[in-house]
């Protein structure tokens, strides 16, 4: 089974050039070139991973991405050409996993998008459960459910991912780096952003109040770990 | 007690204070103080005359009466000449009482039989008061001994209560009577209380008039400072909003003085720097924009361009030798436009002033080591060997993680282009609010002044020289912003033949002001070649030498 990967890049020569390289490593690409209908086309194409480029015509990769979160925890990696904090929070934050900075190489590209693709084949039996108690948060690992004050919360594969990583250790405190090569599969990176903005966005889901956090604590200038009773 | 001092010595300092900020306290004060000084010196000179022409024509009138009395007993002492006739101490009384006034209280009169012996046949009489030892005591001793040796009239002014009246002041006048028998001393006793009592309403009227003049020369003082530092301050609260920014504040034009002078070049000028502000400001906002498209622009196609050469490159087997060739060069020369390209936006950014730090806490000890793990492969290449000393506890400091590493991968970079395959050390201190870290290779070195010329852009230590790992050009400059940009140093040292090292300062808490460093930027295996020779030094040789 050949994973579908929907590119959504208004450049015609890079969307073709990123065809040639992603089906060459065994994927099957589909092409939308314009924002307005980058949505519809993801309902059509059901993709399992979304390649998007931020600057569009029609709607801005920021909202695409925003529609896409919207209905769908399927990866996706935004293509970007500003490399500015401000660029990249604000594109995480819209509910990207993970971006590349253009100009990038094709085996980066390719790395991150297995990297991507390889998470949430752990199906080991195991039910976790973190945080203090009266806000416990419970994980039921293969059926990847969270389940907090007796309500489903919807996690991105990715939070989950996150979320497992540091529960499994209550207590160990993790760096970001550590967590970047757990969770999103890097080696020798150090792009905390992509951390924080993870963090923030799952405390945003489950915490009480994502300003005291109670469950994802940080310990300041090591990294985070989870909240135990 | 220690609570007054304080309380003494914060008032102190509030006056100080407002001293020196308040230009209307101190025009008010000094105004004040001087008048205050002023009027208190008049008012007692005026006080004090008027007094003295009183109580001079009182004296004047005293001595009058005094030598009137005189001239009236001394004919009626001729006649009664002997101290044993039982008649005198009546005669006496009744000579004296006619000496009386019409007004009682005007003055007192006393007779007093000056000679000694004559004590104790003849009574001091005081016709008005009838305990003569009280009108006695008024009269002081130096009075009665200057008329008994001067047998002159004289006077002194004493403070008495010969009428049981309270103490008041007083001008005695005495003079001395002959007479058969012997001498008598007559004197006067005038009291004061009229001019005491005009003198202190004169006092009182020129205290209340001065008063009131004080007043209203500090209310005046206040009223003409405060028309004065009004447009004055207003100024000075426009300007203020005008370097925070707010650039069409302006200040009210009213009439034609000078102080409408004032407000009229003053927005003036306010609407000069409004001008040129925008347009500096539109120039910056043209450039960041140029910048950002420019980014944008050249980003896609070269990503477009980079997975096109590195297909060819993985596919290069399948190529003729001169095809494949040209996709190795391709693939390579993209990587020097690459690092080009992104160390020119960089810098540009830099320059259009809209680099933003994106500073978090972070440990700085795992950021040093994974810059030497990730550059020790281009290391053994070189064969340099690669040192780090770091602390043992982490060192948190707020920084933007990226261009910290940024700068050390160019500085540990550079120190294994020109480590001349000697090793080069990395060290991590940190200390007083700071943290360091400084690259040290034993390479050629810099001349002196290439250690400012380093961070100029496209420098290069020696055109001449062969570049190994190709960098732009660009590395130390961005560097160097890098630095400014965490309120940081970076610094190079460096000397021919001894090698070279940079220094990076930062500030542990984001927005300090460095003071010091906790590293030398001189290496101290360095030092002693370089400064003045020990003192002991010759003094070894000149032993070596006998």
């Amino acid at each position: 089974m050949r994973a579908r990967v929907l590119v959504v890049d208004d450049d015609p020569a890079l969307a073709e050039m990123l065809g040639i390289v992603l089906r060459s490593e065994g994927f099957a690409p589909s092409f939308v070139a314009d924002g307005e209908r980058a949505l519809p086309a993801f309902r059509e194409a059901r993709p399992d991973i979304v390649l998007l480029d931020l600057m569009l015509p029609g709607m801005s990769g920021i909202d695409v991405c925003r529609l896409i979160r919207a209905e769908s925890g399927v990866p996706i990696v935004m293509l970007t050409a500003k490399s500015d904090t401000v660029d990249i929070v604000l594109g995480l934050e819209s509910g990207a996993d993970d971006y590349v900075v253009k100009p990038f190489k094709p085996k980066e590209l390719v790395a991150r998008v297995r990297a991507r693709l390889r998470q949430g084949g752990d199906n080991t039996p195991e039910v976790l459960t973190v945080g203090p108690v009266g806000s416990q948060v419970i994980i039921d690992v293969p059926a990847h459910t969270v389940i907090r004050e007796g309500e489903e919360v919807k996690l991105t594969p990715l939070e989950f991912d996150l979320l497992v990583a540091l529960a499994r250790k209550p207590r160990q405190v993790f760096t970001r780096e550590v967590l970047l090569e757990q969770v999103w599969g890097y080696r020798h990176a150090a792009d905390t952003r992509l951390v924080n903005v993870h963090v923030q966005r799952l405390r945003a889901k489950i915490e009480r109040d994502p300003e005291r956090p109670e469950i994802i604590l940080t310990v300041r200038g090591v990294g985070y770990k989870a909240g135990v009773a | 007690m220690r609570l007054l001092t304080v309380l003494y010595d914060r008032g102190a300092a509030q006056l100080i204070r407002a001293w020196r900020r308040s230009l209307h306290f101190r025009v008010v004060s000094v105004t004040l103080v001087s008048s205050t000084l002023l009027v208190v010196t008049f008012s007692w000179l005026l006080a004090s005359q008027i007094t003295a022409a009183q109580v001079g024509s009182r004296l004047t009138e005293a001595q009058k009466q005094l030598e009137q009395g005189r001239s009236y007993l001394e004919p009626q002492f001729r006649d009664r000449g002997d101290a044993a006739d039982p008649g005198l101490n009546g005669f006496l009384r009744y000579a004296t009482a006619l000496l009386v006034p019409a007004d009682p209280t005007a003055y007192y009169v006393l007779l007093e039989p000056t000679n000694k012996d004559f004590l104790k046949a003849v009574k001091p009489q005081s016709p008005q008061i009838e305990d003569t030892r009280a009108a006695q005591d008024a009269v002081p001793a130096d009075l009665r001994q200057t008329i008994e040796h001067s047998r002159k009239s004289a006077y002194q002014y004493v403070r008495a209560d010969p009428d049981g009246r309270g103490e008041r002041p007083f001008i005695v006048v005495g003079t001395t009577v002959n007479s058969a028998m012997g001498q008598y001393s007559l004197f006067y006793l005038y009291p004061l209380d009229e001019q005491v009592d005009s003198a202190s309403s004169v006092r009182t009227t020129v205290f209340v008039a001065g008063l009131a003049l004080v007043l209203l020369l500090a209310l005046l003082s206040a009223l003409i400072t405060h028309l004065v530092v009004g447009p004055v301050r207003i100024a000075a609260r426009t300007a203020q909003r005008l370097s925070a920014g707010l650039l069409d504040q302006r200040m009210e034009v009213r009439g034609e003085d000078d102080l409408a002078a004032l407000a009229t070049s003053f927005n003036q000028m306010a609407a000069n720097l409004q001008r040129q502000i925008n347009r500096l400001e539109e120039m910056s906002r043209l450039q960041r924009r140029f910048t950002s498209d420019v980014s944008h622009e050249l980003r896609t196609p070269l990503t477009t361009v980079r997975m096109a050469a590195d297909m060819l490159f993985a596919n290069r087997e399948d190529f003729d030798p001169l095809a494949a060739r040209s996709a190795e060069l391709l693939q390579a020369e993209l990587d020097r436009f690459e690092d080009l390209l992104t160390d020119l936006l960089e810098i540009s950014r830099y320059d259009a002033g809209f680099a933003v730090l994106d500073t978090e806490a972070v440990d700085l000890v795992p950021i040093v080591n994974r810059v030497v793990e990730r550059l020790r492969p281009l290391a053994d290449r070189a064969n340099v060997e690669l040192r780090t000393v770091v602390p043992d506890e982490p060192v948190i400091a707020e920084v933007d993680p990226r261009r910290i590493e940024r700068v050390l991968r160019n500085l540990v970079g550079n120190a294994v282009e020109h480590g001349e395959a000697r090793p080069v050390v990395v060290t991590l201190a940190d200390g007083d609010g700071a943290a360091a870290v400084t690259v040290r290779d034993h390479g050629i070195g810099l001349n002196t002044g290439e250690d400012k010329l380093v961070f100029n852009r496209f420098w290069r230590a020696d055109p001449s020289r062969a570049r190994q790992t190709g960098g732009t050009g660009l590395g130390l400059s961005i560097s160097l912003e890098d630095a400014r940009l965490h309120g940081g140093w970076l610094e190079a040292w460096g000397a021919p033949q001894l090698g070279a090292q940079f220094r990076l300062t930062v500030p542990l808490r984001a927005g300090d002001r460095l003071l010091s460093s906790p590293l030398p930027l001189v290496p101290e295996d360095a030092e002693p070649r370089l400064g003045p020779i020990p003192p002991d030094e010759p003094s070894r040789g000149v032993r070596h030498a006998s």
